[in-house]
């Protein structure tokens, strides 16, 4: 297993290079370094020196791919592409347009953000297995139906809806909570209890939908029949050994969700006013900030790369009949 | 419960605990769940304010938006400000002990008569007034010798770092000239950026021989370098040396570019080590103004407090009919703390200023039939709903104008024909902005006459100031001219019925523009239903804002919409836009539709540096009447700003210019306290119906349960 790893550790890196390159190459495609200079020296007034001395200041007066003027490797090093591409494998991510140190702001911000996608997952999976195990124990009947309905219903439903609706009804109307803010340590409690039930019921309809699928796929199968030719009662059935059984496929497909998490949710954070990674993103994004951008796209790779890893490993955890080799 | 050792609090299982710590939690907000401020903080005098975008920049050299003066403007103290109460906007010293008046000088450096017009620099003298001392910070604490406690850090002795208040001291100094000339110059220093550098290269005499200098020889001690232009005169005076007349130039000393800056602070924030901890001086302001700042997080919350060294100042004792000067001579601030909350979207930001967690607010689109009502004079007015709630209503004219400009470059709408000039007429005729603003303004803003809003010298009301081009006058009041006589002049132009006389083809023009959403498709729709009606057809060339620029830019654009927001409210500052020499084209100024006439050009040469004199008007009509007459913009709108405030909220006057005003507002925040919980009381009937739901699925569900446990087979 160590060097079916180690070998995917090393797979990792052409495929980091390119989505770097890709990232590089649409950024430039929409945005030159003059228009980024323009956007961050604001639209009055700006002259072609002051464009010229903010190039200069942020590394942007150099060629993009291939500088012609230098000799040898320099050719290919002395551009802009090298310079912000080769202190990223490093991990130094350098500064944001505004000054402000990227690797200190991940720091930062990846709290707030798994603050409010830790839990709306962790409760999420727990609700969305609930539900499906009720709806497969009580299927065919008018219960089950009304959930699929439901279930189809609610994944039909815009996220933003959710978001809007919750702030309304909860925050609005019965003044449960307040509407956005964040706090750091325990008072950040308030603050995340209507964004992680607004995460936790939008997931609902589609997560409960396929887990019943899997579970009724479960309940078909010969042991439990056996099981239930021994006797035992249709809650121990299921929540015995067909959830065991059922939750092997679950896992593993929650497993490549768990590095993601440190990005957080764009338009959550927003609409909350939660200073997580996904706001930062968002942020940086509007602004044309591609330091910020090509760091969270390079993290963001990182962490799939890593959550795919992660479920090799899980499928030998889940099933010892697999051996990663 | 307190009172519980930890050994009893490991004993209780996982869901006690995190029901304790809801509690927790949910009771430190007091008897209502959803404030979202502490608890500790009810009662107190605190102003909530919210921003949208984070500021990108707070160095007074380098801030240049309206949402970075909104902070910065509290904390620096440029000499001059603009009297708060006063219309027209008036000027008067803020640090300085009067307002400066340019003495004028020829080549030789002979003093000059006041009415000289050959003048070839004009000597601004200020002098500040003493006994004004910074806020406390720690680049100004010294150790028992003298020497600066926080001079030789290094990234090691950073160690445990995090914010300003980390330092274990601080100290304060009075502010002297030098910290004013010390700022200049650091206008002029390649490595601050200052987005005024290039014009003030213009204008402050070496300032741009003296920024060629420091390119060459990298990151100095400004100090140490002389910039001939501005002189320290003694420790409360200094002088700034401009080219020619520039009467506009006092404006700029009451913009944050011309703060004061002490050299120990940009010695202090220079240090190694600091800018990775984002202790910089574009995020740690240090000014001698009413408010410091204490926390900054962009992300989120941003919170100024009182300067216990502030220096006197009192609430002014003069105003406008109608003003309230209650607390005239009174000390400023009167409020203790400003916190802004970060709040991207409207939605939560409006209403969180309902419930009471805003004082202030704008009026979105969204929100604005709720908010406004307009009565049937047309005079808009606060909704019953919110006049219910004490919330008041303040309007004012912004000193901006939006238009809609031709590319005078292009070869169909633009160049200084009488067919392109007729053609621009009855397109402008056909352009019902009046229309415009109801449907996407919601009424806010005033259909433009010309370049000049109102508010600003040389803007004429009623008959005088109204365009003959567009309008005619009936019954005393301006009325635009039919879709009849823009056709005549379409026809005139060579384009009867919209296609082109000679070869019959229809006429396409083409509108460039950014936007893509659907608010963007119905403003699109509405251009091209007004151009259809003098049967023309209109294009639309939608791109993203850095091509729109770039098209712009290189002049290959035809039509486009385009506004500008005043620096100073001199008409200069609007003229200008249409003065050749500032052409985007040719040499990448601000006249972005490339227009040039000679004779506008020289009457604006003539005007620019003349006194507000009857003269100075008969000018600025003629001016007017040329670029009415020859239309390269459709006027378009001077936008009216509609804010919102709480009734605990009082001495708040829209000023367009100052943005130095929380100093003045005043919060009662016991009543502010009472109308919350009176607003906010948890509605609890909910919990009920969602236990009731329970029990109406739980009934049938158990049994069903039941008659399957009691089946033979399954």
């Amino acid at each position: 297993m160590i060097a079916y790893l180690a070998r995917r550790v090393l797979y990792a890196i052409p495929i980091l290079l390119g989505v770097n390159l890709f990232t590089f190459a649409l950024f430039f495609v929409a945005n030159s370094p003059d228009d980024m200079a323009r956007l961050q020296l604001g639209i009055k007034r700006v002259t072609p020196e002051a464009i010229a001395i903010w190039k200069h200041a942020h590394g942007y007066d150099k060629p993009l791919f291939y500088n012609g003027a230098d000799q040898g490797l320099q050719r290919f090093s002395d551009t802009i592409f090298f310079e912000k591409s080769a202190s990223m494998f490093a991990f130094d991510f350098g500064r944001a347009d505004d000054g402000r140190d990227i690797a200190r702001e991940i720091r930062m911000r990846a709290g707030p953000s798994l603050e409010i996608a830790l839990p709306s997952f962790v409760i999420g999976m727990m609700t969305n297995i609930t539900f499906a195990l009720l709806m497969a124990f009580f299927r065919a009947t008018l219960l089950d139906m009304w959930g699929v309905v439901l279930c189809v219903a609610a994944m039909s439903i815009s996220g933003l809806f959710y978001i809007i609706g919750g702030q309304f009804l909860v925050a609005k109307l019965w003044h449960w909570v307040p509407i956005s803010g964040f706090e750091s340590g325990l008072s950040s409690l308030k603050f995340v209890i209507l964004p992680v039930a607004i995460g936790v019921v939008s997931g609902i309809g589609g997560g409960a939908r396929w887990y019943r699928t899997l579970f009724l796929e479960e309940i078909g199968r010969d042991y439990v029949r056996t099981a239930r030719s021994k006797g035992i009662s249709e809650l121990a059935v299921l929540f015995r050994h067909v959830a065991r059984n059922g939750l092997i496929p679950i896992l593993t497909g929650a497993v490549v969700i768990i590095p993601s998490l440190f990005i957080g949710s764009l338009i959550l954070e927003s609409f909350f006013g939660i200073p997580g990674l996904g706001s930062y993103t968002l942020d940086a994004i509007n602004s044309q900030d591609f330091a910020v951008v090509r760091s969270m796209v390079f993290i963001g790779s990182l962490l799939n790369i890593l959550g795919l890893m992660l479920t090799d490993i899980s499928y030998t955890v889940a099933d010892p009949r697999i051996r990663l080799q | 419960m307190y009172g519980r050792r930890p050994a009893d609090w490991a004993k209780l299982s996982p869901m006690r605990q995190i029901l304790i710590l809801l509690f927790l939690a949910l009771s430190g907000c007091g008897s209502i769940w959803d404030d979202p401020y502490p608890a500790s903080d009810s009662g107190k005098s605190i102003l909530y304010l919210a921003f949208t975008e984070r500021p990108k920049h707070l160095d007074p050299a380098r801030s240049y938006s309206e949402n970075e003066a909104a902070v910065d403007a509290q904390i620096y103290e440029p000499p001059l400000q603009y009297h708060y109460l006063k219309r027209p906007y008036t000027l008067v010293p803020l640090t300085a002990t009067e307002i400066p008046h340019p003495e004028y000088y020829d080549a030789k450096g002979n003093r000059l008569p006041e009415d000289a017009q050959e003048v070839a620099t004009s000597l601004y003298r200020i002098r500040i007034r003493p006994g004004i001392f910074y806020q406390p910070h720690p680049a100004f604490a010294r150790d028992a010798k003298g020497d600066f406690l926080y001079r030789h850090l290094s990234s090691e002795s950073l160690s445990g770092i995090d914010s300003i208040a980390d330092f274990a001291r601080t100290g304060t100094r009075e502010l002297v000239a030098n910290d004013y000339v010390y700022e200049i110059k650091r206008l002029a220093s390649p490595w601050s950026q200052s987005p005024i550098a290039g014009l003030m290269g213009e204008y402050i005499v070496g300032f741009r021989d003296f920024a060629r200098k420091l390119e060459k020889s990298g990151k100095v001690d400004l100090d140490g370098i002389n910039l001939p232009g501005v002189k320290v005169e003694d420790r409360y005076t200094y002088t700034i040396r401009v080219k020619g007349k520039y009467p506009q130039f006092k404006y700029w000393l009451a913009m944050n570019f011309f703060s004061p800056m002490p050299p120990e602070v940009d010695r202090f924030y220079s240090q190694p080590g600091m800018a990775e901890k984002n202790l910089t001086l574009d995020w740690h302001p240090v000014g001698t103004g009413p408010y410091m700042m204490t926390e900054n997080n962009p992300n989120s919350r941003m919170t100024l407090v009182r300067n216990p060294n502030f220096h006197p100042e009192a609430y002014p004792s003069h105003g406008m009919p109608g003003d309230n000067l209650k607390d005239a001579g009174l000390a400023m601030p009167f409020i203790d703390k400003v916190i802004f909350s970060r709040e991207k979207e409207s939605i939560p930001y409006w209403n969180k200023f309902l419930q009471g967690y805003y004082d202030v607010s704008g009026i979105s689109s969204d929100s604005f039939d709720q908010a406004v009502a307009v009565s049937i004079q047309g005079e808009a007015q606060v909704s019953p709903q919110m006049k219910e709630k004490g919330i008041e209503l303040k309007t004012s004219v912004a000193p901006s104008i939006l238009y809609m400009a031709f590319n005078m470059d292009d070869p169909v709408v633009g160049g200084s024909s009488e067919r392109a000039k007729l053609l621009r007429q009855a397109i402008s005729i056909a352009m019902d902005f009046e229309e415009n603003i109801s449907i996407f303004a919601n009424g806010r803003g005033i259909p433009a006459q010309g370049p000049i809003p109102p508010g600003i010298f040389g803007y004429r009301e009623g008959r005088a100031g109204m365009n003959p081009v567009v309008y005619d006058w009936v019954n005393g009041e301006a009325r635009r001219k039919s879709i009849d006589a823009a056709k005549a002049l379409l026809a005139k132009a060579g384009y009867p019925d919209g296609r082109d006389a000679k070869s019959g083809k229809p006429l396409v023009l083409y509108l460039d523009a950014t936007g893509r959403g659907a608010d963007d498709k119905t403003r699109f729709d509405w251009y091209r239903k007004e151009f259809s009606k003098i049967d023309l057809q209109l294009e639309i060339r939608s791109t993203d804002y850095n091509r729109f620029q770039e098209k712009i830019r290189k002049g290959t654009a035809q039509i486009f919409t385009w506004g500008w927001n005043a620096d100073y409210p001199d008409l200069e500052n609007f003229l200008f836009l249409l003065y050749g020499p500032q052409g985007k084209v040719k040499h990448g100024g601000e006249n972005s539709a490339n227009y040039e006439n000679p004779e506008y050009d020289r009457l604006f040469e003539e005007m620019k540096n003349m006194d507000d004199t009857p003269e100075r008007q008969k000018i600025i009509d003629r001016m007017q009447s040329i670029v009415q007459e020859d239309a390269p913009w459709i006027w378009g709108m001077y936008p009216k700003d509609y804010q919102l405030n709480h009734s605990w909220l009082s001495n708040l006057k829209p000023n367009q210019m100052a943005r130095n005003s929380l100093k003045y507002l005043r919060v009662d925040a016991k009543l502010r306290d009472e109308k919350r919980h009176e607003w906010n009381r948890p509605e609890y009937w909910p919990f009920a119906a969602l236990f009731a739901l329970f029990l109406v699925t739980a009934i049938p569900a158990y049994r069903v349960y039941r008659r399957r446990e009691e089946m033979k087979a399954r």
